[in-house]
């Protein structure tokens, strides 16, 4: 809302000498904060001039411009002329000014700024030679002092109903020193959308007394007649079953003058506001609106029908709004039509924007006057279904005064009355009232014990009733507090209790920090991802966290089959992009475009993990969801269904290795990362949580299918997956080859068990020493022949260590060796050579029996 | 050296001893030592010699002349075992400086991962409610309408839930967003862990907002619930002034200014005071809060006439660039690794 200050000035005591971003600040104190400042913009001198004389010269590129002598005052005339460039006329002290513009006359009064002068946009002014002449100013346009849009000429004084002498300040004269302040109003307060609300905030802030230019009781209202502009309102498809329009005023004006213009004051208030000038009869409705707060709209009655009705739209019917878009309506719209003599059309999107057929031109003399009150909600839902926010709609969604309309119907009667020259119908149109006023208890104490400061009943009162409540005391400490109308806002106790806290002032509140009940720290989980994410970092990995948004193009290049679990997205129904619709299902479909980045800006070897929820549409249910109003605490069965509604969303961790693992230096050469590092990885992270995994070969996407670990947790839960990927992988998403990577669902292990146990105190007796080498098949998995030797060695085997593979000429084909190193410690003496030797036999035995293995020799 | 020396002159055998300390004395080197020893101690030395010559002298001569011998002998093995450590304790030195590397040679065989900052400064946020008793909630991202909206008392027609700011899941029916925020974690605890509540949420967010300089669809906050018996607007400001010096400094404070959100009565905007801010102190915006509408308690079952408290919020995004001076959004969400390599483990 821009808050002209010289305007508000009409409705309160405002010092002259009132520091504006001072005000700012007060304001924002009590919950306007501060959008925009407009000051003065324009710097003297700037004067009154009286053209003298003038001559038109025509020139060279065809344009015909004025060669002026300007009487700018005694204060800034020239005594003489200059010899060699003389002015027009004969000689008196004054200006030469070159002008362009054609719309005045010698003995006009015009407005001339000279050298030294600042113009809006920093344009500053100095005396220039042009075509021929030294231009000593400038005439200045309505445009070229920010006071509009119109350039066709320049500012004749008595076009504006203004006058003065040459050398009178114009910039006090066209109020260029004004200030105005744009605030932000929050959306539960309507009625701070005007300059009624603004200037009653401005009161209650300073202790003024305030007299409401807005209240039926003290202004002037018509009584309503039965011969007033037949309205019907006919409701057929009320929303939530509140009816759209529940409030009609209709007024009459006849004999306007339709050459009558709209004065320069009201213009001025018009574009400080931010609204462009159009006609009086529109300017009038603008300007009361934003005066009082009441939307309003003017007809022709010369164009209208017999009866206004205002009902809802046909589905599908057609209207054109005045922004000249055809808009397709909805059943939900709330229209303004006419019927009967020339009527039969659309004539307005109601309390949105009106149509062209009946809107006031330039012959109008006769005109209805529209105040209405609509339903929030229908006009909220209109606005944004036709992306179409007007002055007027952003006020009724909000709340409009539900009283305000005889008043601001009869405001703008008589403006239209005093500044265009017609008269008042004493026939008005008055459909519907104003609904009986909200009436709250509110106990003051619960106020000081919720804000958590003490207020008198008093002091509450006094608030209360500074913006505008009635307040009773019913009993000791209890007050019934009846909530003006303009108040929509304030349903509940709290509402009340906001007001007393925001207008006694927030800054009265005290710091106290609460003493919380004992908690129990952080969980299992929170504790067990900042140990993971740590131990990653510390391992080389740095943490990135990149949008989930994928597409089924990714799926494909991660090359998951068709019926992978992992391409049941949810999908988004207004994603960023047309491109990204899908959410993600795994963090490596995301992290690669990562690591691609970072590879394009010149890193070269590149180690990134990321940790966050991947989610699925696997297992939803289908049809609507869960529906519910506010304030409503489902069942039992109904916060079930809630829950059930949300897609499953695991906590997972991924991480991608593309280049060395080990960087080549001073100390030698780099090596590159290889799937035994990423599987390491995994190890390490179900190792530092206290678990053991189960290392299986895997073919699954988007790993190599003969590089690819699947990590089994003891109950059977698949962690996740490490290796290579695929080359065809980083073919498609344009990595490095041999990259590695790895995913896992934490949630997986953290839903483990913690089986560690302690086996008694540590044996110190001497270890013996044991090593092996074996020959077995080359496919069979070192893990199973590992576990094999531990079960056949017996409890004593403290470590198995595997220290060698070996494939070769020395080996027959499809076979490979293995070299074991076998280290025993018994509990409870030393262990002699030949008690080991026997351990070591019975493993390899084992080995034999199960493996086919052959001891090397 | 076949001079046999004569046990019993004293001033021989002195001699014999003092060229025997000199030759100790100008030994330069283990080797000259060992020489040296050699030829002053060795079986052919004057005063092996004279020892020797001990067993064939009177034996009234005998002991004055093992007393003068034997004190000799001792004095230059004493003189011989000094020198000796002294020239060893030289030769050590002289190999471990030989030994000295260049301990500035680069060492980053393995190269350091970093946590990232917005991570590292949910962790510190999170301690310090902590820290306080309170405790840390979750909640998912994909999340029902009625959680992320009706539960906070955002009616079915706010503006919020337009499109236009909010993620829907297709179809919409389905009735789920990407959460717009991580108020829905305040209903979730609300519902799961009752009250007396004290508890912190931090978590991703979601709104369709273009990624530019000071916006990114994706983004993340924390959010604060306290419900007990008693609280007041008075304990939300000394929460929040806690809160602000744990990020910002011990000289940092809160301010709140009246606003308006549909889950929190009365609402508030907090600033707080930066001392550290670009161009001097001064207030800052940092997030919004208020008492916790009586709506959103009784959604979750709770009795607004019995149980009272605040809530707050703040992007942690807005907390880092106001910290660290980052003033374009793109660095904190493009991944690249040279801007986490900077914070390291710690933000």
């Amino acid at each position: 809302m821009r808050v002209p200050l010289n305007w508000l000035a009409d409705y309160v005591d405002l010092p002259a000498n009132t520091d504006p971003h001072a005000l700012a600040a007060e304001f924002a104190g009590i919950g306007l904060e501060e959008e925009d400042f407009f000051g003065p913009e324009t710097t003297g001198p700037l004067v009154v001039g009286r053209v003298l004389d003038l001559v038109k010269e025509e020139h060279s590129n065809g344009k015909t411009i004025n060669w002026c002598r300007v009487d700018v005052g005694p204060e800034h005339n020239e005594a003489l002329d200059d010899p060699k460039d003389p002015q027009p006329g004969p000689e008196v002290p004054s200006r030469g000014i070159i002008c362009g513009a054609h719309n005045f006359v010698p003995g006009d009064l015009i407005v001339a700024c000279l050298p030294g002068a600042v113009l809006p946009g920093d344009f500053a002014i100095a005396a220039r030679k042009t075509y021929g002449h030294t231009s000593d100013g400038m005439i200045c346009s309505a445009k070229e002092l920010g006071l509009g849009e119109d350039h066709d000429g320049i500012i004749v004084l008595s076009d504006l109903d203004l006058t003065g002498e040459p050398g009178d300040d114009a910039i006090a004269l066209l109020g260029l020193d004004q200030v105005t302040l744009d605030v932000n109003v929050t959306p539960d307060r309507g009625y701070q959308l005007s300059m009624r609300g603004i200037a009653r905030e401005y009161a209650q802030m300073k202790g003024q007394t305030f007299t409401d230019i807005g209240s039926p009781t003290t202004a002037e209202v018509n009584a309503p007649t039965d011969d007033g502009f037949p309205v019907v309102i006919d409701d057929a498809n009320p929303i939530h079953e509140v009816p759209g329009c529940d409030q009609f005023t209709a007024l009459q004006v006849t004999g306007l003058d339709p050459t009558a213009k709209t004065p320069f004051w009201m213009q001025r208030r018009l574009q400080q506001a931010g609204m462009r000038p159009i006609s009086l009869t529109v300017d009038v409705t603008n300007y009361v609106m934003l005066e009082l707060g009441q939307p309003l709209h003017a007809y022709d009655t010369a164009l209208l029908g017999d009866e206004i009705v205002v009902r809802r739209a046909q589905a599908g019917e057609k209207f054109t709004t005045l922004d000249d878009i055809e808009r397709t309506l909805d059943a939900e719209d709330l229209l303004i039509t006419d019927r009967g003599g020339k009527g039969g059309q659309i004539i307005g999107l109601a309390g949105v924007m009106g149509g062209a057929a009946v809107e006031v031109g330039d012959e109008t003399t006769d005109v209805v006057i529209e105040a209405a009150h609509f339903d929030p909600i229908s006009i909220a839902r209109t606005s944004r279904r036709h992306r179409l926010s007007s002055e007027a709609s952003r006020r009724f969604e909000r709340g409009v005064d539900p009283k305000l309309g005889p008043v601001a119907a009869r405001r703008c009667a008589d403006l239209l009355v005093e500044l265009g020259g017609g008269t008042l119908s004493p026939a008005t149109t008055q459909i519907g009232q104003a609904p009986e006023p909200t009436v709250i208890e509110l106990p003051v104490e619960r106020v000081s014990s919720l804000v958590g400061v003490d207020y008198s009943t008093a002091e509450v009162t006094g608030l209360l009733e500074s913006i505008g409540a009635t307040v009773e005391i019913v009993a000791q400490g209890r007050l019934a507090v009846t909530v003006p109308s303009w108040r929509t806002d304030i349903t509940d106790n709290v509402d009340l209790i906001e007001e007393v806290a925001r207008t006694g002032g927030y800054d009265r509140i005290p710091s106290v920090q609460p003493a919380a009940r004992a908690g129990s720290g952080l969980t299992l989980a929170q504790r067990t991802r900042r140990r993971v994410s740590n131990l990653l970092a510390a391992d080389g990995f740095t943490e990135v966290l990149s949008y989930p948004f994928t597409n089924d193009k990714r799926d494909d290049q991660l090359r998951l089959e068709t019926d992978d679990v992992r391409r049941k997205h949810v999908r988004l129904a207004n994603p960023m992009s047309e491109d990204l619709p899908l959410m993600r299902t795994n963090l490596l479909s995301t992290l690669v475009d990562l690591v691609v980045r970072n590879l394009g800006r010149g890193a070269k070897d590149v180690a990134l993990f990321e940790a966050g929820l991947v989610s699925t549409s696997a297992g939803l249910p289908d049809g609507p969801g869960p529906r519910h109003l506010p304030g409503y605490h489902p069942s039992d069965e109904e916060l079930e269904a809630i829950y059930a509604s949300v897609p499953h969303q695991p906590y997972h961790y991924a991480g991608i290795i593309a280049g060395n693992v080990e960087l080549p230096g001073v100390w030698g050469k780099g090596r590159r990362a290889e799937a035994a590092d990423v599987i390491d990885t995994v190890r390490r992270i179900a190792k530092t949580n206290g678990l053991d995994v189960t290392v299986e070969a895997d073919q699954i996407s988007p790993w190599h299918p003969g590089r690819a670990a699947k990590f089994v947790l003891a109950d059977g839960q698949n962690l996740g997956h490490a290796g290579e990927l695929h080359p065809k992988v980083c073919e498609n998403l344009a990595l490095p080859s041999r990259t590695v990577a790895f995913e896992i669902d934490l949630d997986a292990l953290l839903a483990q068990q913690d089986l560690r146990s302690w086996g008694g105190a540590l044996s110190t007796f001497p270890v013996s020493r044991q090593d092996v080498a074996l020959v077995v098949d080359a496919e069979l998995p070192t893990q199973t022949l590992a576990a094999t030797l531990r079960e056949g060695a017996g409890e004593e085997l403290e470590l198995l260590e595997t220290f060698d593979l070996y494939t070769g000429d020395q080996l027959p084909e499809g076979k490979k060796s293995l070299a074991f190193r076998l280290t025993f410690r018994a509990p409870d003496r030393t262990l002699k050579a030949d008690e080991a030797s026997a351990m070591r036999e019975a493993a390899t035995a084992l080995a034999a029996e199960r493996h086919g293995a052959e001891v090397r020799s | 050296m076949t001079d046999q020396l004569d046990p019993l002159d004293e001033s021989a055998v002195k001699q014999a001893v003092d060229a025997a300390l000199s030759a100790f004395a100008d030994a330069h080197s283990l080797d000259e030592l060992k020489q040296a020893k050699i030829d002053h101690t060795g079986d052919k030395s004057p005063l092996a010699l004279a020892n020797r010559a001990i067993g064939g002298l009177d034996k009234a001569d005998k002991a004055a002349a093992g007393k003068i011998v034997g004190k000799s002998r001792g004095q230059v093995k004493q003189a011989h075992d000094a020198r000796l450590a002294e020239l060893e304790a030289e030769r050590d030195a002289a190999v471990l400086i030989e030994e000295a590397i260049d301990v500035t040679l680069p060492s980053n065989r393995r190269q350091l991962g970093a946590r990232h900052p917005l991570s590292l400064i949910q962790e510190q946020a999170a301690d310090y409610f902590i820290g306080l008793g309170w405790e840390v909630a979750e909640g998912p991202e994909i999340e029902s309408e009625w959680l992320n909206f009706d539960a906070l008392n955002f009616g079915p027609d706010h503006p919020a839930r337009q499109m236009q700011d909010t993620f829907f899941v297709d179809p919409p029916e389905a009735g789920l967003v990407l959460r717009t925020h991580t108020s829905p974690v305040q209903s979730r605890s609300l519902l799961e862990r009752g009250v007396p509540l004290y508890v912190v949420c931090p978590g991703k967010t979601f709104r369709t907002d273009e990624l530019d300089a000071t916006h990114t669809p994706v983004f993340h906050q924390i959010e604060g619930i306290a419900i007990d018996k008693g609280l007041t607007m008075a304990n939300l400001q000394g929460t929040l002034d806690g809160f602000a010096r744990e990020m910002f400094g011990p000289e940092s404070k809160t301010r709140l200014r009246p606003s308006f959100f549909p889950f929190t009565e009365p609402s508030a905007e907090m600033d707080f005071w930066f001392p550290n801010k670009v161009g001097g102190p001064g207030w800052i915006e940092w997030g919004g809060c208020g008492m916790v509408h009586p709506n959103v308690l009784r959604a979750a079952g709770i009795d607004p006439d019995v149980y009272q408290g605040f809530a707050f919020g703040m992007g942690i995004e807005r907390t880092l660039m106001l910290r660290e001076g980052i003033n374009d959004m793109h660095d904190m969400v493009e991944g690249d690794v040279r801007f986490s390599a900077r914070f390291g483990m710690k933000a």
